[in-house]
């Protein structure tokens, strides 16, 4: 049976990763590639490094790391941040990412979708996805959730599905940060929509969050950054915690 | 130890050219018929769409090259399923190696999502690839076709049905599964695969 993901998210600065880490035996706990290693021995099914750089150098940094880790991890991994257009994808693969993460650029082009899956296949395509329910419903935001959009999150990512993304990356911005669980009801209806998997991101505060999550939102795969960084959840706890859960996890 | 890379037109040779390096040897990637015959080992990987990789290959003449390989041959992914006879994928004919078609997996329930992706176990196993697994292991996938079950058939994977997750006849291996992308259990059936 195909297993649940458990990926950690690390963002990336100039090389380097941002969110302070809580790690013993690392030799740098700045360093993305020490840090993905460590984690991937832990048991982490994937990693997916975001990039929060803005300029034209610190890109260029990135495309460097991304050939680095792909060198050194022997597990799948996704990034993101600041792609938005198709050249940006094929210079990202080329260094060696397994998949790529799109956000604002296909809401704003969402021919981007099809261009991805049609020059590299649907599954190097990850559509992500920030959205917030207000008392309209859910929408889609832009720009890490700085500029609201008119788009429905369910009619988007149906639509992202049907233009050929592989996985959505769905990130709840009432649940991020607080540390209170997935939006696991707008991921159920989510889940149940699509004919690809959707990844939850966005509310890990405990163990129990991810068992609801893959249990109660119907969940792939569950995505979170500051529980594993700071060491409040180490992987294979959460990992032998879900299997007595019932959930199917690789070990 | 020399061990050659098929180059063609398909994605994901840079993994497994780095999965080979982090074993300490350094692969040679070619679509040149004489390295590819001389080479001790031989692996074709891959990742892509079956129809656009056969024409390729065809008109490289290099379908006749690997067919006709004697030294031990690793097919990956996409490679696996060209080295049957024929993928529903485009209704293409693919180079016979092993005398089994490739069909498209078709949901059952909503959950059965298509491609299949992510970490599923191997079971069955009974091949030299998997030498030192005593449980069933994980491994990664990302394929929507697959090959059903046969004699030839070293391992087998349940996803929507059971089905061949590897292969074996005479010198030629292949894994459905990605090796060079399934952490330290990957590493051991590269490892293994090198050492036949």
């Amino acid at each position: 049976m195909l297993a649940k993901r458990i990926i950690p998210c690390l963002d990336i600065k100039d090389g380097h990763t941002v969110k302070g880490t809580n790690f013993v035996n690392l030799r740098q706990a700045g360093d993305p590639i020490e840090l993905g290693k460590a984690y991937s021995e832990q048991g982490a099914d994937e990693l997916v490094y975001l990039d929060i750089t803005a300029s034209h150098e610190g890109r260029k940094t990135f495309t460097e790391l991304v050939g680095k880790i792909a060198r050194e991890i022997n597990i799948p991994f996704t990034v993101g941040g600041g792609i938005n257009e198709l050249k940006d994808v094929e210079r990202l693969l080329n260094a060696g990412a397994d998949k790529v993460s799109i956000n604002s650029a296909a809401i704003r082009r969402p021919e981007l979708i099809d261009e991805i899956a049609s020059h590299f296949g649907s599954q190097v395509c990850v559509v992500a996805i920030d959205a917030k329910q207000t008392e309209k419903g859910w929408y889609c935001y832009l720009n890490g959730g700085r500029i609201e959009t008119e788009r429905n999150l369910f009619e988007w990512a149906k639509e992202a599905n049907d233009r050929g993304a592989g996985e959505i990356l769905f990130t709840s911005m009432n649940h991020d940060g607080v540390k209170n669980g997935f939006a696991d009801e707008a991921l159920r209806q989510l889940s149940d929509s699509l004919t690809i998997p959707v990844i939850a991101s966005g509310g890990a505060g405990k163990k129990e969050h991810f068992r609801d999550t893959f249990v109660n939102g119907h969940s792939d795969a569950a995505l979170a950054a500051s529980v594993f960084h700071f060491g409040e959840i180490p992987i294979p706890e959460l990992k032998k915690y879900l299997i007595n859960e019932g959930i199917n996890i690789r070990i | 130890m020399d061990v050659a890379i098929v180059k063609y037109n398909a994605g994901n040779i840079f993994s497994v050219i780095n999965a080979v390096k982090r074993l300490g040897i350094e692969p040679k990637l070619t679509d040149n018929a004489e390295e590819l015959r001389k080479a001790d080992k031989v692996i074709f990987p891959g990742q892509g769409e079956a129809n656009t990789t056969m024409h390729y290959l065809r008109e490289r003449g290099l379908d006749k090259v690997i067919s006709s390989l004697t030294q031990p041959v690793l097919g990956i992914c996409i490679g696996m399923q060209l080295m049957c006879r024929h993928s529903e994928e485009e209704d293409t004919d693919c180079l016979g190696i092993f005398n089994i078609d490739v069909r498209r997996f078709e949901p059952v329930r909503h959950e059965d999502k298509v491609p299949q992706m992510g970490w599923n176990t191997i079971e069955n196993c009974k091949s030299p690839l998997f030498k030192g697994f005593e449980r069933p292991e994980f491994v990664y996938f990302i394929h929507s076709f697959y090959v059903p079950m046969s004699d030839f058939t070293i391992a087998s994977t349940n996803y929507i049905l059971p089905y061949s997750s590897a292969l074996h006849k005479d010198n030629f291996y292949a894994t459905q599964f990605h090796p060079e992308k399934s952490g330290k259990v990957g590493e051991r059936i590269l490892q293994n695969f090198i050492e036949l």
